[in-house]
């Protein structure tokens, strides 16, 4: 495959992302021209953090003229699940990828993003990630951009259709190696299984959904590395190939 | 708003930017040890899967139409349909539940 291949792939792999980004961001950008910021601004909020959690919170906290430390501590916690996932990444990348591809591609780490990036078997091409990244980012700020200037054109039945375009996504990606390997079949019911736990459980139930999913994810996936240690044939046999 | 909007928006994206950029450039080799190996390699399947349930179930406007699309993208995702495929689908379940049941 050359890069044109691997771009175009990255960009079929990101029509889902697109369109679950387009309904997720109109809502943001509703919520933005109502917290009185203009249609540039939230434009602009999206464009530079294509991020979600981030975002609602940001607004909220620009809304009620909170400090600028307030918000930088606020988004390094609700973002930091993209430490790990960032981590994750870096051994995907040929240890020859030149330093500027990483500069680049480390502006689309996003769950979804990372997800379709991770589900790839081999080396990841930047190229793959650009393709991804391009248009998943176009539709994160289209959807920002239409939110904030009709309020409401979309109907309410299309958004919430839309709505679960995401996790549509997230379970392609997971449950087809789940069929191929036990130990990620556990892994993946365990974690649902503990999510829903830390949903409804009291006290558990105050953490920030950001900080639950660093928690599950040192506690499961770390409890099954020591308990399951993979090798790199097993790697191979259970990627998901697209 | 008392406070520039544009230092908000520098903040959030400085912040948000760093911690994706980080270990992208600070870990350039490959990482030999077994464990972290193992530990990566298992980290998506932890983090996909807990952030998709139970957040799925309140994603839309009503938990069955939710719940139907949940199960529509489990079966089709067993039988290896793409990522589109099944995104699509369960985003089209969703939609005729919520327009046959008037929810």
């Amino acid at each position: 495959m050359n890069r044109r291949d691997y771009f175009t792939a990255g960009i079929k792999d990101g029509i889902p992302i697109c369109l679950g980004y387009i309904a997720v961001s109109f809502t943001f950008g509703i919520m933005a021209g109502n917290a009185g910021l203009s249609v540039w601004e939230s434009v602009l909020i999206s464009a530079t953090n294509l991020t979600s959690a981030g975002q609602f919170a940001g607004l909220s906290l620009i809304a009620s003229a909170a400090s600028y430390v307030e918000m930088a501590v606020t988004q390094l916690i609700i973002n930091l699940r993209y430490c790990l996932m960032s981590c994750a990444l870096s051994q995907k990348f040929d240890s020859k990828v030149p330093f500027f591809h990483r500069l680049f591609v480390a502006y689309g780490v996003t769950d979804e993003i990372f997800g379709v990036s991770v589900s790839k078997s081999g080396k990841l091409s930047p190229f793959y990630s650009y393709g991804a990244i391009s248009i998943s980012a176009f539709g994160w700020i289209f959807g920002t951009l239409l939110g904030t200037v009709s309020g409401n054109i979309l109907p309410a039945r299309i958004v919430s259709a839309l709505s679960v375009a995401l996790y549509g996504m997230f379970i392609a990606i997971i449950i087809p190696p789940s069929r191929d390997n036990k130990v990620v079949a556990g892994i993946v019911i365990i974690s649902m299984l503990m999510s829903l736990f830390f949903t409804k459980a009291p006290v558990l139930c105050n953490i920030s959904s950001g900080f639950r999913i660093i928690i599950l994810t040192l506690l499961i996936a770390g409890a099954a590395a020591v308990l399951f240690p993979v090798t790199d044939e097993e790697k191979e046999g259970t990627s998901n190939e697209q | 708003m008392s406070n520039n909007i544009y230092i908000y928006i520098l903040v959030m994206a400085a912040v948000t930017y760093c911690i994706r950029l980080l270990p992208l450039t600070l870990i350039r080799k490959e990482i030999k040890n077994k464990y972290i190996r193992s530990f990566l390699y298992y980290v998506p399947y932890v983090t996909l899967a807990a952030m998709t349930f139970p957040a799925i179930l309140t994603a839309t406007a009503n938990i069955w139409s939710a719940a139907v699309g949940f199960i529509a993208a489990l079966i089709l995702a067993y039988n290896r349909k793409s990522l589109i495929t099944v995104s699509l689908v369960s985003c089209i379940c969703v939609f005729l539940t919520e327009l046959i049941t008037g929810l």
